[in-house]
């Protein structure tokens, strides 16, 4: 296939034409597909799609409030502005917000904070901030000083849960949709596989979690391709923040994430495989699976007696910077990444080793 | 030793360290020099580093405990068996040699020793399959490794076992060179080869008359095939391959060393000086070698990714054919015996339909389409077309031929194994149709007879 490739482009002196339209110019190669197709047709198809990924999994209804999680990065931008053509165009009846959580990381997130604000006023979308600080009293900045550089995401991804569910209250919001795409979710089955966890495994291909919970989240970019979005927002020349988080050159993920940008380049339809895998997976009925309760201390959703943030919270705040991170007692060998998993209670008794946190 | 201070206040007197104590001492030193650390099991014999803190000994008894506690708990293995061992070369099916000798030698003994000699001893046959014909393998060290390998099997006796050694061109009537070399995808390609090598295995069972097929699928390998099948969008029928047993075949495929890590049977090869051939590490650009580059860098990262992947994927559910039917556990001690003639109460589930290349279960979602499909064609369905509508979305993509490809449809049908488009659900269901005047459409899935 490739020889034959080669040689018609050998062979061809005129401009390729689009493959869809066959009138403009090919501009561009689908990373989805391959396909050869010029701007326009990538901006229907690309729209197209995830207006029918939101019709046929019935996202949401007319008339709710929804809470677009915007950290001024490329997902959330092209959410913001995909979501608010797609109202419009197809007449959804939506009432779009943007929520944005400032986790206190000088040099990264008070920078793309600016870019929210300057969606707010592109898009016409209200925004509201929430800030680590007046929710938890702790900056990122201030945990990374108190614990380190090696289980920070643990503390971040954690506490933004929270934050992004508490924020959603305030403004009375009905669900939640944050940018996660075919990307993210490939690498998250693909590190629950490598974990060990079961119990997210099953959950997290979901479009649709915490249904049964106050503010279900959903995520439209489900099935779309990071290098697509990349490649959307270059074209339409949006406005987005794209540095990476200073502290994250140590996350376990870089290795599946690694993994998945090679596998891309032998097979781009393998990361929608990975996710109809993640789909059809069947657990087996003998596996114990956590039981879904709520925090004693705060309320929040937790299959543990306390949830995650209160515990680790609780380490922060008496200086056992290690509290919730780990497995609980003899677990050697086990390198920490394993922690973020696993719940390490002192003080009360648990059901299960397995996480609380809904993803 | 003793030290006493100031405060002592009876009149003892400082040992003579030149005495017993210092003999001690010295032998203390020396063993501290030469850090001689003691096998934490046996705490006897010298501890291997490459075996986990265990002297040789316990590491292999360690290995072999994990073999039979498998063959034992699943009733792999029972005395009237004919049991052929798929045998490759490489290190782990020479383990698995290894240890089914070993154990087939134990009953052997006993059966000598025993007054009656009721129950007999099963027998063992080894199988080689030469591919090097179908794919673009190096033929010219082949007759070194036939050679090698029959000399390892020869040194395999009592018992002696019979070694069969065959070119898998020659169990079917077509050209599978053409066949493979006309598949584009290379991991489709590698796929098709192995499809058609445990095609090619049940051949060699039923015409030799075994009826179980010991594979030497170690835990490593197993990994790799979670993520290729994850990757592959293989995640319905990833149980399917990765059990201890497996019955959709007429030899029922069995894996005993499925809990052993490939590192550790390398490490028992290696102490043993167990003979095997050196597997040559193709530079592929498919699939299954990005997944094997993969797992080997976690494996550096944490030598017990392996184990945690294989219990991940345990915990999914296995299908109705990854046990044994009970008429099968005849040999089982009746103690035993009704733990494995259990049946589940609950719904009685349907069995499961199929892809004739790849033997994997087809999910709903398949399955409603080839209906879908079947239903439009309704009669005049060709052979070739509904032998493709009932293969699985993997096969379609990786293995069967599309528009851009050199080979058309039809002549990759033609070229296919008899055996394999015999398996085929819709070929029957249309030859069923054709015998009776009106075409109904079936709504309870046919299952074939036993693929082989």
């Amino acid at each position: 296939m490739e020889g034959v490739e080669a040689s018609e482009k050998v062979k061809r002196t005129t401009p390729r034409l689009c493959s869809l339209c066959n009138q403009r110019k090919a501009a561009l190669r689908r990373p989805k597909t391959l396909e050869q197709i010029c701007r326009e047709c990538f901006y229907n198809v690309f729209e197209d799609e995830i207006h029918r990924v939101i019709v046929e999994n019935n996202l949401f209804k007319p008339g709710e409030r929804i809470a677009i999680g915007a950290s001024g990065g490329k997902d959330s931008t092209v959410l913001a502005y995909v979501l608010s053509e797609l109202n419009k165009r197809h007449n959804y009846g939506l009432d779009l917000f943007l929520l944005s959580i400032d986790e206190g990381i000088t040099g990264y997130r008070d920078d793309s904070l600016e870019t929210v604000k300057r969606n707010e006023i592109q898009y016409g979308l209200p925004l509201k901030i929430v800030s680590y600080k007046e929710l938890y009293q702790w900056t990122m900045d201030e945990i990374v000083k108190a614990i380190g550089l090696k289980n920070n995401c643990t503390f971040c991804g954690v506490f933004r849960r929270q934050a992004l569910d508490r924020g959603a209250a305030l403004i009375q919001a009905d669900k939640i949709v944050t940018g996660h795409n075919a990307d993210d979710i490939a690498e998250t089955v693909l590190l629950n596989i490598l974990r060990g966890d079961i119990a997210r495994l099953s959950r997290c291909t979901s479009i649709t979690t915490g249904e049964d919970g106050p503010i279900p989240r959903c995520k439209p970019f489900k099935y779309t391709y990071e290098k697509e979005i990349v490649m959307y927002a270059y074209f339409k020349k949006l406005d987005y923040f794209s540095t990476e988080c200073i502290y994250s050159p140590n996350a376990y993920r870089g290795f599946a994430r690694e993994f998945i940008k090679d596998l891309e380049r032998i097979r781009p339809r393998a990361i929608l495989d990975i996710i109809r895998s993640g789909e059809d997976f069947r657990i087996s009925t003998t596996t114990r699976m956590p039981e879904q309760g709520t925090c004693q201390r705060c309320g929040y959703i937790s299959s543990q007696k306390l949830c995650k943030a209160c515990v680790l919270l609780e380490g922060l705040n008496r200086g056992l910077p290690k509290l919730g991170i780990g497995r609980k007692k003899g677990g050697s060998g086990e390198d920490q990444e394993q922690s973020k998993w696993h719940l390490e209670n002192r003080a009360l008794s648990l059901h299960g080793k397995h996480g609380n946190v809904e993803y | 030793m003793a030290v006493c201070g100031s405060a002592c206040g009876s009149n003892c007197v400082p040992k003579d360290t030149e005495g017993e104590e210092g003999e001690r001492l010295k032998r203390l030193s020396l063993e501290e020099e030469s850090s001689v650390r003691r096998c934490t099991k046996c705490a006897e014999e010298e501890a291997r580093k490459e075996c986990n803190g265990l002297c040789a000994g316990c590491f292999r008894a360690y290995l072999y405990g994990k073999f039979k506690l498998a063959v034992t708990s699943n009733a792999m293995i029972s005395p009237t068996d004919k049991v052929l061992v798929a045998f490759s070369g490489g290190p782990s099916s020479r383990v698995a040699l290894e240890f089914i000798h070993e154990m087939q030698s134990k009953a052997l003994a006993c059966w000598d020793a025993s007054n009656s000699q009721a129950l007999p001893v099963f027998t063992v046959g080894v199988v080689f399959m030469e591919e090097c014909n179908i794919s673009d393998e190096l033929s010219d060290q082949a007759d070194d490794v036939i050679a090698q390998i029959r000399s390892i099997v020869s040194g395999l006796s009592p018992p002696s076992k019979d070694l069969h050694i065959v070119p898998m061109e020659s169990l079917f009537s077509s050209d599978l060179r053409k066949l493979v070399g006309s598949i584009n995808d290379a991991t489709g390609r590698e796929d098709f080869v192995r499809h058609l090598r445990m095609l090619s295995l049940q051949r060699v069972a039923f015409e030799f008359g075994y009826n179980k097929l010991v594979l030497g699928l170690s835990a490593s390998g197993i990994a790799r095939h979670v993520l290729s099948a994850t990757v592959k969008g293989q995640g319905y029928s990833l149980p399917a391959d990765m059990q201890y047993v497996d019955t959709r075949w007429k030899a029922p495929v069995v894996l005993p060393i499925r809990d052993c890590l490939e590192q550790e049977l390398v490490t028992l090869c290696n102490l043993e000086s167990l003979k095997h051939v050196q597997v040559h590490d193709k530079r592929c650009t498919s699939i299954n070698g990005l997944v094997s580059s993969f797992i080997a860098r976690l494996r550096e990262d944490n030598s017990s990714r392996e184990h945690t992947i294989l219990r991940t994927a345990g915990k999914l559910k296995p299908f109705n054919f990854n046990k044994f039917s009970s008429n099968q556990y005849e040999y089982v001690p009746s103690r035993l015996r009704p733990k494995f003639q259990f049946i589940e109460t609950g719904e009685p589930e349907s069995p499961e339909v199929l892809c004739p290349i790849c033997a994997s279960p087809l999910t709903a979602t398949e399955l409603a389409t080839t209906r879908c499909s079947q239903q439009m064609k309704g009669l005049n369905i060709k052979e070739m077309e509904a032998f493709y509508l009932s293969c699985c979305q993997s096969c379609h993509f990786q293995i069967l031929p599309k528009e851009e490809t050199s080979m058309s449809c039809d002549g990759f049908f033609d070229l296919l194994p008899k055996p394999m488009v015999k398996r085929s659900l819709l070929r029957l269901v249309v030859s069923y149709s054709m015998h009776f005047s009106t075409f109904t459409t079936t709504t309870k899935p046919f299952v074939p007879n036993k693929l082989g």
